[in-house]
């Protein structure tokens, strides 16, 4: 029965960040947290595989606040296990550090079979946890999956790309990235909810999976500034009398342009 | 020579060129050389084209094992020609191919990655920073790397292609052992209907909410017939309504066209993240207060049921002169 590793991210609600006008900067640390929208995706793939297959499921983040209430949502959508790495030093980690520690946690989890991730986090959209994830793992990835199937030891899954949809074998152990296409998470009910109430949530620090500060003192890149786009349009008001005149004005407008011919 | 090369890679050869010129700058300002990873089967034409666009270099393997394009074999061979020649900057092409691509390499150099980047500048020290749009396209950051390669991908479109010029580059064929892939393609299938892609279309006349049913597209697709264009939806119509499996927005389509029209689009800051490459922005909403009118070039205050057919009527008299 396989064993289902799915790694969440307690990502910013990309919705209601707001920004100082006056500096232009993010008020991030204002903003709410939630499951990254993709990672449910995940969550509920690993929860319908091991509806048809049995297993276990084990969900996990790597976070500096404090994710339980998510990992709780997750416990009642059907995890069995929610694990917590939570540490502030994860506050500035950049997604090789991430990697990283999921791997020893992994790691420290022990065996598994398969580990879903989303196809990217909602707030910062880079889709490299999973990827790198995987190679520190030293097993196999495919990412952009949108369907999968599981016999044995081997998965088939469907993976969307620009220009084609592929379908590819692999066997387990593997990583598999996962876009929203692939399923519609579930609303735990509140049944659901009463009885995840009884799971428990594991919060682990660093230390306990012997990733040492120093180790993570040093992230790859750095994000020197974030600012809110500045877009500078020319915000012109087309009138006229009529529905006639006023398509007739936008056509002149956009004549002078020089992006219609005439 | 003090910096290593500057590398391109995509398995696209319109975004290689893209970057090719990108890398020509990044290159020139760290004086250093800009070399072409080409890695496929048979793509000797390509490799040749790719040559001819003020490259310095063109590093060549040619291989069948290239040919289900799985990222193994790529991953093997950079990572060998990374430990050979120790390159400054790797921009590799934001296919999802490249994405994936681009964050195992960085893993196995135990480098940082900037995926989706549209700028870039060398600072005083000679390190490369990137920008790329953060947080669901509320904030652009600025990035900087803190560890070599400084490895970036680059969304198709940002750059203008590579112009011809100057001497032909020498190709180099490489002498790498090559992974097999761990993976099997079974069967690879063509994307549902043949769509032109919208994110390379000159015109691009998007419907949102204000669209009362989906048999209303007709008339925008007579509106982007008449403009050599496409036509795209915004999330909720393809999402809630279930009308189209795609949309344009950060999450969905990117477009960069000539012109945009949205019309009855609100304007949510994920649809802006998706259309503000495009070069003019027009809009057409009842709403005198609806968000999109901040970032337009041309508002128009109607309604499209009977701006869009005046529009079509005017368009025609307009280009038929």
């Amino acid at each position: 029965m396989p064993r289902i590793i799915v790694c969440l991210k307690y990502a910013i609600d990309v919705s209601q960040i707001k920004v100082d006008s006056a500096t232009r900067k993010l008020l991030i640390a204002d903003a709410p947290r939630k499951i990254s929208d993709f990672d449910k995706n995940a969550l509920e793939e690993a929860v319908k595989i091991k509806v048809k297959h049995g297993g276990e499921v084990i969900a996990l983040t790597a976070t500096a606040e404090n994710a339980s209430t998510a990992l709780r949502e997750a416990l009642a959508m059907g995890a069995d296990k929610a694990i917590q790495i939570q540490d502030p030093n994860i506050q500035n980690a950049d997604t090789m550090m991430v990697s990283n520690i999921l791997a020893e946690a992994i790691r420290k989890i022990g065996s598994f079979d398969i580990i879903l991730c989303g196809e990217a986090s909602i707030d910062s959209y880079s889709g490299q946890v999973g990827p790198r994830l995987a190679e520190v793992l030293g097993i196999p990835a495919v990412t952009y999956v949108s369907k999968v199937t599981l016999e044995g030891n081997t998965l088939t899954v469907e993976r969307s790309l620009e220009d084609c949809s592929e379908v590819i074998m692999v066997k387990t152990p593997v990583l598999l990235t996962v876009t929203k296409e692939i399923n519609v998470p579930r609303v735990p009910t509140l049944m659901d909810i009463i009885k995840a109430s009884k799971k428990e949530v594991l919060t682990w620090t660093l230390a306990d999976i012997d990733v040492k500060g120093e180790k993570i003192a040093t992230p790859s890149i750095k994000v020197v500034d974030v600012s809110a786009p500045k877009i500078e349009r020319k915000r012109i008001k087309i009138s006229g009398e009529s529905p006639k005149e006023i398509a007739e004005n936008l056509v002149k407008a956009l004549i002078q342009e020089g992006v219609i011919g005439g | 020579m003090s910096a290593g090369e500057v590398w391109v890679f995509s398995e696209n050869l319109d975004l290689a060129l893209e970057m090719l010129s990108e890398g020509r700058r990044l290159a020139d300002r760290l004086q250093t050389e800009l070399s072409a990873i080409t890695l496929g089967c048979n793509i000797k034409e390509q490799v040749e084209e790719i040559a001819k666009h003020n490259v310095d270099k063109v590093y060549l393997m040619d291989n069948p094992v290239f040919k289900s394009l799985q990222t193994e074999p790529y991953l093997s061979v950079f990572t060998e020609l990374a430990a050979r020649r120790s390159p400054e900057i790797i921009l590799i092409g934001s296919t999802k191919r490249g994405r994936e691509l681009a964050a195992r390499l960085a893993a196995r150099l135990k480098t940082g990655l900037v995926q989706d980047a549209f700028k870039f500048e060398i600072d005083e020290r000679g390190m490369l920073t990137a920008a790329r749009i953060v947080y669901g396209g509320n904030g652009v950051a600025l990035i900087t790397y803190q560890s070599k390669p400084q490895i970036a991908t680059v969304p198709p479109r940002t750059f203008e292609k590579a112009k011809p010029f100057g001497k032909q580059a020498d190709i180099i064929s490489l002498d790498v052992k090559v992974d097999e892939p761990k993976t099997t393609v079974v069967e690879v299938r063509p994307a549902e209907v043949a769509k032109v892609r919208i994110e390379e279309a000159r015109v691009v006349i998007c419907g949102g909410r204000g669209v009362t049913k989906k048999e209303d597209f007709k008339m925008f697709e007579e509106l982007a017939s008449i403009l050599g264009g496409h036509v795209g939806a915004t999330r909720p119509l393809a999402e809630d309504r279930k009308w189209f499996s795609e949309w344009v927005g950060l999450s969905g389509k990117k477009v960069k066209p000539e012109i945009y029209i949205g019309c009855g689009v609100s304007g949510m800051i994920q649809h802006i993240a998706g259309i503000r490459d495009s070069k003019v922005i027009v809009t057409i909403n009842k709403d005198p207060n609806a968000p999109i009118f901040e970032v337009a070039d041309y508002i128009v205050v109607g309604d499209i049921y009977q701006i869009i057919p005046a529009l079509i009527e005017a368009l025609k008299g307009a280009l038929k002169k």
